[in-house]
């Protein structure tokens, strides 16, 4: 049987392991133990993002430049050949990445902007200001999202600032409950109340106790809504209401080369031509998708630690 | 204790360890432990959070939780070594030999069947008798158990019955298949404390008459005096000492297993005071627009002094102090703080009367902004009230953390890198920054380990004296009030029973509630149950 | 009154009042035209009074609440309106008769088309993603898990239109087993419609199963950790025992959910899987209307999408109440 001391002192009681470490350290060590899926994501994305800064120095061609042979091959001079009006496929793809990526990226903002700032302020204040939104947002979510962008880019026509509005009300409904939920569950914590109690008014309540723990969420919410607001833009250029030509943009690139899959038996390099931009949309939200994964293990995890 | 126990050995756990994973890596928590359990005996474990106990009682049953795995030793039933068993033999014991009362039992039943099917669902699945007969047999527990209409609670769902009842019929479902041995795993820490009573003593008889071996896992160690007559106590999955229950509690070996009972040897002298910091006077109070949860609520709070509010869940006790801090504005009625009526509601009050009265939680780890760290804590009502900044802050930050008794060496600690005494030392830090004249301290102890709640309370009692704060201490606990109050508000459903001088209140003639109350809470001696059943009959 | 009535006329009542809500929504989407729209959509045919036969055909002279009502009570006896598009031309001619179609009669057909692909859809769907979802949490931890988990991941990462150009690759182009252009009529007979419809219904089934079983194995997981499940592993009973008694009757509330959430998941699928394989349904006449901006028939669509939407999350939240025993059985 091990003897213990009973000397008590508050200061030597046991607590978890401490270490004291720089936050570039702390980003280190947890890179470090990345599973491989996670890595994968990561360089996906670094490199996506690489080729959307420097598309004008990395693509053969520009924009909209437009070749004599329309519907050219897979040679030399045009490595995935060329498309129905003759413009070059790879500098439409590279082009594709700033123009399809760039207006994901703001719509996802403008959404958490809107959803999340709402969503935060209701979890507060409650009472009629929260029942009123979440009421509001009840409705609008009564109608699948894909429909209500369709009909309301019908109404008010597919430019790239309607676009980018309408999509990010709409998906701003998401974020909204998301962060209304943990908001709330952070705003009945007794550290909240203990500001209120204090005095404290309502931005430091928002900004300094409540967002700093609901950030780990709420990033990989912005991981997913991208995917998703991404994959939403995607598939209304391929229906022909997205981003409008001459624009380079993956989903109406898909729209413009997909007769082309029929040659599939003939020409299989032909067919692959609508598959590229596809892929390009496919891969990059399968690298966020792993990123956002092993994100949500790695918060989750520490949630487990604290129990 | 039992006399009708033949000595042979029941279940013997030889050097049992097991790990659990987390954070990728397996960590021991159970370290080479060996435990004896004789027929008809029944065993106390005994520890505290993070001991081990309920890990080592499911590991008698050969079972171990997902994420957990045995690394050695054996538990030896008869000729057989559970751990080195597959499933489907195991499964072949449980529900029959063996049988687990779990803690939270409202969590433990299946909301979607009656509670008779799953009384009886082990025996009949295990094909021990005819479901009629074990029907029977089950209606004639319930009553053994003392179940309110035995022969129909069966028919009900969980839900429909309390949380007592539920712990009974429990412990019902446990005795059905006539087990050998039941592992009780905190059975009435749920509960109140005048409820605890009853199925303690339903319990006890049901395992006695039966002649059940049981082992009863606790950390209270008045509870565990009552059930078992061996004790085993346990600490950071090791055995710290082990003993008859009379020998164990008449002359402790270690160190440890005193301190166990720490909070019952502060004896603080009450002090009278007849003037008054703060007085709530005919307090009604609802929540929304639902039943009245205070009526006609009057408190007399004397300066410099600690006025202990004690109560069971339900009693209003936590509502009360919402209500002085104005975080639920009273119905009906008035409070007077140092003289003056002070507004209601919370947003009206003026920063000085915020300042003035401070309150400390129940739980740290919610009280304490989990990305703030100990300097942030601690200094946002210097800088907030005091607007103390620069070096005078840090100064004044390392002063109140000297006045915790902790150092500097804590000013950039995040709370999950502190113990729970810590971050309760911490939260009363924060309070003292404010140089508040009165702190609410609402069950401040509760959730912490016993040796954890003496330094709390010396601390506390520390600074009163040095500060001359006057603190209102909301608690649940009888041990606590006699350690640390001048005087004693008792409260029970709404209302106040009484309100007096602790040593008023701590001596008859009692009320009929503070009587129920006063001698439900269990004590330390053996024989303390026995004897409240006969004063009882 | 019984509790579990009471909280299904409340569910119920809220689904008429989103409903509402909803219509109101579509409808006022017309007001909220470009004040030019009514002129661009004559186009040639643009004079004052065609303008003005438009505009009370439109019924923009009457008052909101008006229009609101007349349009809601034409909606339920089943009259949409007409369309814009043919318009002109009749216009031109003969302003005081409208020739265009009515919505309704372009709507019929085609609601007959996507439900049957919906449903064909839900038929593999439903029960291979409850089976995948259910092992995959059984298995937990398992290569069996890991690899169902990844390949849903990769799934649901892809747009619909990349999952059905690969199908056509494969299954229509190189080896031609099935159709790659899903020209089906009202007199195709059953079977050559099944044959038609497999390449979109294979489509919409990748992507509903990926999202569908990864719900399912996250809902069964939570409901394996209660500590009724451990209490009845303590009881020794058996595996299948445990999951049938005692997780089952607690998974129809989140089963029922998500079975609902990603059939409603589907009808938006439906829209760009109808586009690509020319699949006269409902979404490909939406999008075709978006693009000709031709608003009554875009409002029609909108309607039917919506109220499916409604009624089938309000048929998931009847099932939760119904087998909720909290509620079946009060105190």
């Amino acid at each position: 049987m091990s003897k213990v001391i009973n000397q008590y002192s508050a200061k030597d009681e046991v607590a978890s392991v401490f270490v004291k470490r720089t936050f570039l350290q702390r980003i280190f060590i947890t890179l470090k133990k990345a599973p491989f899926t996670a890595w994968l994501g990561m360089t996906i994305i670094v490199f996506y993002l690489f080729v959307a800064l420097f598309a004008p120095l990395i693509a053969p061609y520009g924009e909209a430049e437009i070749f004599k042979t329309p519907y050219a091959p897979w040679d030399e001079v045009h490595i995935f050949g060329t498309d129905r009006l003759g413009r070059d496929i790879l500098s439409r793809l590279i082009y594709g990445a700033r123009n399809t990526m760039g207006i994901a990226i703001l719509t996802t903002l403008l959404a958490f902007l809107i959803g999340g700032g709402l969503g935060l302020l209701s979890a507060i204040l409650r009472g009629w200001v929260d029942q009123f939104l979440a009421r509001f947002v009840d409705v609008l979510m009564a109608i699948p999202s894909l429909i209500f962008a369709l009909m309301l880019l019908s109404i008010f026509g597919s430019t790239a600032l309607n676009l980018i509005i309408i999509i990010a009300v709409l998906d701003s409904t998401r974020v909204f409950r998301l962060s209304r939920a943990v908001g709330m569950n952070v705003a009945v914590m007794e550290y909240v109340e203990a500001a209120k109690l204090r005095g404290e008014k309502i931005g430091w309540i928002m900004g300094r106790e409540i967002l700093p723990n609901i950030l780990p969420p709420l990033v990989a919410e912005f991981g997913l809504r991208f995917c998703y607001v991404f994959l939403m833009i995607a598939s209304l250029s391929f229906l022909g209401v997205g981003i409008q030509p001459p624009t380079a943009d993956w989903g109406s690139m898909v729209r413009e080369t997909g007769e082309l899959i029929q040659y599939a038996q003939y020409d299989i390099t032909a067919a692959l031509t609508p598959i590229l931009p596809a892929a390009a949309i496919g891969i990059l939200t399968i690298g966020v998708n792993f990123v956002v994964d092993w994100f949500l293990y790695l918060t989750s995890g520490l949630k487990d630690e604290q129990k | 204790m039992s006399k009708n126990r033949d000595n042979s050995i029941l279940l013997e756990m030889k050097n049992i360890s097991i790990e659990g994973y987390s954070d990728e890596a397996w960590h021991p928590i159970i370290k080479g432990v060996d435990l004896q359990i004789h027929r008809g005996e029944v065993l106390g474990l005994i520890g505290e959070s993070g001991a081990g106990k309920s890990t080592l009682g499911l590991a008698a049953m050969g079972f171990v939780r997902a994420g957990c795995r045995f690394t050695g030793g054996s538990v030896l039933f008869g000729d057989q070594d559970l751990t080195k068993m597959n499933e489907n033999e195991k499964r072949e014991l449980w529900g029959t030999k063996f049988s687990y009362v779990a803690q939270s039992a409202a969590a433990a039943f299946n909301p979607a069947h009656r509670l008779i099917n799953q009384t009886i669902e082990a025996s009949v699945s295990h094909g021990i008798s005819k479901t009629e007969t074990l029907e029977k047999e089950a209606i004639k527990l319930y009553e053994e158990m003392q179940l309110p209409n035995p022969t129909e609670i069966g028919g009900r769902y969980p839900h429909q019955v309390s949380g007592g009842q539920l712990q009974r019929t429990m412990t019902a479902m446990a005795m059905s298949s006539k087990p050998d041995l039941i592992i009780f795993d905190e059975p009435t820490t749920a509960l109140d404390v005048t409820t605890q009573v009853n199925v303690l003593v339903t319990i006890r008889n049901i395992v006695k008459e039966h002649n059940t071996a049981a082992i009863y896992i606790t950390h209270d160690l008045a509870v565990v005096a009552q059930m078992a007559d061996r004790i085993q106590v346990l600490r950071y999955g090791d055995t710290i000492e082990e003993s008859e229950t009379n020998k164990m509690l008449k002359s402790p070996k270690e160190d440890y297993t005193k301190s166990l009972w720490a909070v019952r040897s502060i004896k603080k002298k009450e002090n009278k005071n007849k003037e008054k910091i703060l007085s709530i006077k005919n307090i009604d109070a609802s929540y929304g627009s639902g039943p009245k949860v205070l009526q006609n609520v009057s408190i007399e709070v004397p300066k410099g002094g600690t006025v202990a509010i004690v109560g069971e869940s339900g009693s209003g006790k936590s509502t009360t102090a919402r209500v002085v801090t104005g975080l639920l504005p009273p119905d009906k009625g008035e409070i007077i703080f140092q003289g003056q009526k002070l507004t209601p509601n919370l947003s009206d009050r003026s920063k000085e009367d915020l300042r003035k009265i401070q309150m400390v939680y129940q739980s740290p780890d919610t009280s304490m902004n989990p990305r703030h760290t100990v300097r942030d804590i601690i200094g946002r009502p210097l800088e907030f009230y005091h607007n103390i900044k620069g070096k005078a802050y840090t100064n004044r930050v390392i002063d109140l953390l000297k006045m915790i008794e902790l150092d500097e060496t804590f000013i950039d600690r995040l709370p999950s890198e502190l113990s729970g005494g810590q971050k309760q030392r911490i939260c009363i830090a924060r309070a003292l920054a404010a140089e508040p004249d009165l702190i609410i301290c609402d069950e401040v102890t509760s959730a912490l380990d016993q040796i954890v709640q003496e330094g709390i309370l010396k601390l506390l009692l520390r600074l009163q004296k040095e500060l001359s704060i006057t603190y209102i201490f909301i608690t649940h606990d009888i041990a606590t009030v006699k350690a640390i109050s001048d005087e004693v508000v008792v409260m029970h459903n709404g209302l106040v029973v009484e309100q007096g001088m602790k040593s008023e209140i701590f001596s008859p003639p009692h009320p009929d509630y503070t009587k129920l109350l006063l001698s439900s809470v269990p004590e330390m001696d053996p024989n303390w149950l026995t004897k409240i059943l006969s004063s009882k009959n | 009154m019984h509790p579990i009535l009471s909280t299904l006329i409340k569910r119920i009542g809220l689904g008429v009042v989103s409903l509402f809500f909803v219509s109101l929504i579509i409808f006022s989407s017309i007001q909220l035209l470009p004040g030019d729209f009514v002129e661009a959509q004559l186009g040639q045919a643009r004079t004052e009074e065609t303008v003005a036969a438009f505009r009370k055909e439109l019924g923009l002279d009457k008052p909101f609440y008006i229009r609101y009502v007349n349009w809601v009570g034409a909606a339920v006896q089943g009259d949409l309106g007409s369309t814009f598009s043919g318009r002109n031309a009749s216009y031109a001619n003969q302003p005081q008769q409208s020739t265009a179609r009515t919505v309704t009669s372009l709507l019929k057909p085609r609601l007959y088309n996507t439900f049957f692909l919906a449903a064909m859809t839900a038929i593999i769907a439903v029960p291979l993603s409850l089976l995948l979802g259910i092992t995959a949490a059984l298995y937990r931890n398992t290569f069996y898990d890991r690899a169902v988990n990844a390949s849903a991941l990769t799934t649901i990462s892809m747009p619909e239109f990349f999952v059905a150009y690969i199908l056509i690759i494969f299954l229509a182009s190189i080896y031609q087993f099935f159709p790659s252009l899903s020209n089906v009529t009202s007199s195709t007979p059953f079977l050559e419609r099944v044959y038609l419809s497999i390449l979109p219904a294979l489509t919409l089934t990748l992507v509903t199963v990926a999202h569908m079983m990864r719900m399912t194995r996250a809902a069964i997981i939570n409901l394996l950790s209660s500590p009724y499940i451990e209490m009845a592993e303590l009881k020794g009973l058996s595996r299948s025992k445990v999951i049938m008694k005692h997780a089952l009757p607690n998974a129809w509330a989140p089963i029922s959910n998500i079975i609902a959430f990603n059939l409603a998941y589907l009808i938006v699928g439906v829209v760009v899987v109808e586009v690509v394989f020319v699949y006269p349904g409902v979404g490909q006449l939406m999008v075709d209307s978006v693009i000709k901006r031709d608003i009554p028939v875009v409002q029609g669509c909108a309607l039917v999408f919506a109220l499916t939407y409604i009624l089938l999350n309000l048929l998931a939240d009847v099932i939760s109440i119904i087998t909720n025993p909290r509620l079946l059985y009060p105190k």
